[in-house]
């Protein structure tokens, strides 16, 4: 799956980084008793951090997607054995 | 005001409608037309992850803990980004092999191995009991909060009889609920679309109820979250919330709650039965990677303003945060909001409870106690597809009453979280079998179950026991002071581990445990033949083309009609005919009933049956009719994996091959460019003797030349001697140049050869008189020895004159003055004359006598360091030799000199036929 090898990395460092994004330490940066627009800051950061997240994804696994392969007929071009 | 009666109609009713969605869905497949395969139903079946402890559970733990509910969605967020990588694996793998649950998984890529199937399956159902009775209580608790609330009767926390507790008659109804829709018939092979499309049905209405009451609580009862927000100072409990310092255990709890989750998406037996069995297509993953973490982010976003909410409406404590969801509607009198919000959790905890129980109850039956049953002898020969159902059914029924004594048992003493975390940390056990099954060939049988057995009962030990000891089951001592006053075995600080939080020190010492021992023991542990086939099968699922991963091991033999029949027992005659009808069109064979099958058909028929019983049942099932070495290779096997690795070894030798050629081309490469160097700096070298050797007679004739000119007083005698030494000089000249232009003939092919037929003692002869005024000059000595008979050659006469000659020459030149002796030799063999001369001058040093032959070689140091000659005399000599087939060679002479000698063929019996092609291998 040659088409889709670039792609997967692009994901795992965008799980990398949603990792890092969501645990100590980033998170303690934002644990703190204050609004930003009337919202506390902690869920403020996690929720569109969340949304952020999601998004990427959606946008690398849409994003010009190539038209898939069909699951049969994916034929090896080594001749088998029957 | 709600009555009893109007719930209970409502969840009749909605029960009712969900029953009609899956008969409508189940009807529709059989016509051929899914409803459930597109990626939007398979999203919404995925989200059977949000259960009552969702919808319930996130609030009453976002109330204590501020943003702790939160890393139990994150954790799913995250693991869908490598869904592709990861979970699209483990579907292909269960396709292929037609696994239909987690037990099924493990047992398979561990040599369909009957015992470790057991050990999971007894793992999930332990593990699940506490989930499963999660939801139990929180459908009774909001059942009875929804009847009681108005009249202030919150029901007391303690245990009403059976026949009074509203937790048993839920069981029951989703008991059979459960019966009806996950096992209405045997073909359990095949997917269940009616229950698919049910639970995506209900993830939707879970989604839309608690966002209902989310904005009712936030914009109805509050004027939007800024509002709600800004009244949190007036609560001083409150503030410590919007910070994580509430949370217990602190960030390795947040941490090891994301792993848990991470490890619970994909290996709850009811998620794997969502994500993987009832999968359609996996391409739908792609679209769910991303509108699955879409969707917990949607159920998510109200819990935090409900769980205010609830914090500001109820400050005295004396509600249950688990239950907000509920009286927050029922303060404000929104009756009907709170049913709807009933039916929302009601949703939540069916749909968990209906896949949960029929995935267990699959295993149970799989790969519990089919293998048991087949063990017996006289129920192998019976039809079983009756019994398979009723041990289901059966298994659905246990399972949902250990639950409700489970429930029973712990009674109020936890809250949901809690609970289902220890869910959790069971089901993470399967995390380290199936990944590392999945991805590393090396992981083995020994290592998996080892493993497994030990992180089962770490997980035991330190959550199962102190969920007992916390309800009086066992004693209070056993938690604070360790058993038997052991403080270091202490379950919650297992070793003396204070760092963590009860949960997470049970993932890390379970982990621990699990992986050490898998990894640990498979590297010290052999594979058996059939672990290492079905290894190889899981872990290079993209690599092989074909599915005939057992097609490695012959099982013997087996009469067709035999497998039939026995297929048969499970799944029924039809579906057997059909399915073998099937498998002889596709192939293009006939299958008749008394011949033997092959170990394709034999193989199909395994599958066949693991999609009805299991892997490791299907094994010895098969096994029983075929006949024959079980497990030994296969010729077949044996020859593809010969085949393959002959492959790799031939790639391998061609590589080196290859290599050593490149090696071999670069050295050659190498040496001429020596050569070449080494022919440039002769060049350069001769063009600058020859330009000195032109110039010294040039140089001469021209200083003679103007004395003559200038100087006319100049006597007879003067001018004569000259005149002579001018002539002399012209000669050395045009002899020098005469050379050149030989040389470059001879090179460039261009000479004209006459071969005639000539006395070569003549030829010598000749030469002898024509140097002999060079002799007497010198004073050399000159000894001839000729034969006195003629020598016939056929040669051409003034070139090979010109190589005597020049071989005398050269004699006399290295001849020391005055006592110089040449000699000169014929001699003739069979085959060949040969002309010898030596001399009794310095000799040649050894490294010199091959090159010496080359052209502007010359040598140096001789009497007066001065090169003598052209440095082309030899190299001329050498060619015109080899043109005519001969050699010419020197060697040393004892007592100092040097012989040149060469040799030419003798002529064959056609004397007049000439050397031909002139064979040009020396030339440089």
């Amino acid at each position: 799956m040659p088409t889709t090898r670039p792609k997967n990395e692009k994901i795992i460092a965008l799980f990398f980084l949603g990792l890092l994004g969501f645990n100590y330490p980033l998170l303690a940066l934002f644990s703190r008793n204050s609004l930003i627009f009337g919202i506390p800051f902690l869920y403020l950061y996690l929720f569109v951090l969340w949304t952020l997240f999601i998004g990427f994804i959606a946008l690398l696994l849409e994003k010009n997607s190539p038209p898939p392969p069909p699951l049969a007929g994916k034929k090896s071009t080594r001749p088998s054995g029957k | 005001m709600l009555q009893q009666w109007h719930i209970l109609l409502a969840s009749i009713s909605y029960l009712g409608l969900l029953f009609g969605i899956a008969r409508f869905a189940d009807k529709r497949a059989d016509a051929g037309r899914s409803v459930i395969s597109n990626p939007y139903i398979y999203t919404l079946s995925i989200a059977v992850y949000c259960t009552a402890w969702t919808f319930y559970g996130s609030v009453g733990r976002a109330a204590s803990t501020g943003a702790g509910f939160l890393p139990i969605y994150l954790g799913p967020t995250l693991m869908a980004a490598l869904w592709w990588l990861v979970l699209r694996k483990i579907i292909r793998i269960s396709k292929i092999n037609r696994i239909t649950s987690i037990a099924d998984f493990i047992a398979s890529r561990y040599g369909k191995n009957t015992r470790i199937g057991g050990l999971v399956t007894l793992i999930a159902v332990v593990g699940i009991m506490p989930y499963i009775s999660l939801q139990l209580k929180a459908v009774s608790t909001s059942f009875q909060v929804l009847v009681h609330f108005s009249t202030a009767q919150i029901p007391t926390p303690g245990s009403p009889a059976v026949w009074l507790d509203t937790a048993f008659y839920v069981s029951l109804i989703m008991a059979i609920f459960s019966i009806l829709f996950g096992t209405r018939h045997i073909d359990a092979t095949e997917r269940h679309e009616g229950m698919v499309a049910a639970i995506a049905f209900e993830s939707l209405v879970k989604l839309l109820t608690f966002s209902a009451v989310g904005i009712y609580v936030t914009f109805f009862m509050f004027s939007g979250p800024a509002d709600l927000f800004s009244w949190i100072p007036q609560y001083p409990k409150l503030g410590p919330l919007l910070q994580l310092d509430t949370l217990p255990g602190g960030y390795a709890n947040w941490l090891s709650l994301t792993f848990l989750s991470m490890m619970a998406i994909l290996f709850l037996p009811r998620q794997f039965q969502v994500l993987v069995v009832e999968n359609v297509d996996e391409r739908h993953l792609k679209k769910a990677m991303w509108l699955f973490p879409l969707y917990l982010l949607l159920i998510n976003i109200f819990v935090v303003p409900i769980a205010f909410a609830g914090l500001m409406l109820f400050p005295e404590g004396d509600i249950d945060p688990d239950t907000f969801v509920l009286t927050l509607p029922l303060i404000e009198g929104q009756n009907l909001l709170a049913l709807f919000a009933f039916l929302g959790g009601l949703s939540a905890a069916t749909g968990m409870v209906i896949v949960a129980t029929v995935a267990l109850s699959t295993m149970v039956c799989n790969d519990l106690v089919m293998p048991i049953l087949l063990r017996i002898e006289k129920l192998r020969q019976r039809d079983l597809s009756g019994v398979l159902l009723a041990i289901r059914r059966g298994s659905i029924i246990a399972i949902l009453f250990l639950s409700y004594f489970y429930v029973r048992l712990i009674g109020e003493s936890y809250a949901l979280v809690s609970i289902g975390l220890v869910s959790f940390t069971a089901v993470a056990q399967f995390a380290p079998p199936i990944l590392f099954g999945a991805f590393w060939k090396g992981a083995s049988r020994r290592g998996a179950m080892s493993g497994l057995l030990a992180g089962f009962l770490v997980w035991t030990y330190t959550l199962l026991l102190p969920a007992f000891a916390s309800s009086g089951w066992l004693a209070e001592s056993f938690l604070t002071h360790g058993p038997w006053g052991i403080d270091w075995l202490r379950p919650s600080q297992l070793f003396g581990l204070i760092f963590f939080d009860p949960v997470t020190q049970a993932v890390f010492w379970s982990m621990f445990a699990n992986i050490g021992l898998l990894v640990g023991v498979s590297l010290h542990s052999r594979q058996d033949s059939i672990e290492r086939v079905q290894a190889t099968l899981f872990v290079d699922i993209f690599k092989k083309d074909a599915i005939s991963g057992d097609a490695y091991l012959q099982r013997g033999t087996a009469m067709v009609s035999d497998l039939q029949s026995l297929v048969a027992r499970f799944i029924g005659l039809t579906r057997t005919l059909k399915a073998f009808n099937g498998y002889a069109r596709t192939r293009g064979i006939e299958l008749l009933d008394d011949v033997h099958a092959d170990a394709n058909l034999i193989e199909f028929s395994e599958r066949l049956l693991s999609g009805a019983i299991g892997a490791a049942s299907a094994r010895i099932m098969v096994s029983s009719v075929v006949h024959g070495e079980a497990e030994a290779m296969s010729m077949d096997g044996v020859m593809r994996i010969l085949d393959e690795t002959s492959q790799v070894i031939e790639y391998s030798q061609r590589l080196e091959i290859k290599s050593r050629e490149l090696e071999a081309a670069t050295k050659e490469l190498q040496d001429a460019n020596e050569r070449l160097k080494e022919l440039d700096r002769l060049k350069d070298e001769f063009v600058s003797t020859v330009s000195h050797e032109l110039r010294t007679p040039l140089t001469s004739i021209r200083a003679f030349s103007e004395i003559l000119l200038t100087t006319p007083s100049i006597s007879n005698d003067e001018q004569k001697r000259f005149l002579g030494i001018i002539v002399k000089e012209t000669e050395r000249l045009t002899r020098l140049i005469n050379r050149i232009l030989d040389l470059a003939k001879i090179e460039a092919n261009q000479i004209e050869w006459n071969p005639e037929k000539v006395d070569l003692r003549a030829v010598v002869d000749e030469a002898l008189q024509s140097t002999s005024q060079l002799f007497l000059e010198r004073n050399v000595h000159l000894d001839t020895t000729l034969p006195h008979w003629p020598v016939p050659m056929v040669v051409d006469r003034d070139r090979i004159m010109q190589v005597v000659i020049n071989l005398l020459s050269n004699a006399v030149h290295f001849c020391p003055r005055n006592n110089g002796q040449v000699t000169v030799r014929i001699y003739e063999n069979r085959d060949a004359v040969s002309v010898e001369v030596a001399d009794n001058g310095p000799g040649i040093p050894q490294e010199e006598m091959e090159r010496i032959f080359e052209k502007f070689h010359q040598l140096k140091n001789i009497e007066d360091g001065k090169p003598k000659g052209t440095g082309l005399g030899l190299a001329i000599s050498k060619r015109i030799i080899e043109f005519h087939r001969g050699r010419i060679w020197v060697a040393g002479r004892p007592g100092g000199g040097a012989i040149f000698t060469f040799s030419l063929p003798r002529p064959t019996n056609d004397l007049q036929s000439g050397p031909d092609i002139p064979p040009r291998t020396a030339a440089p």
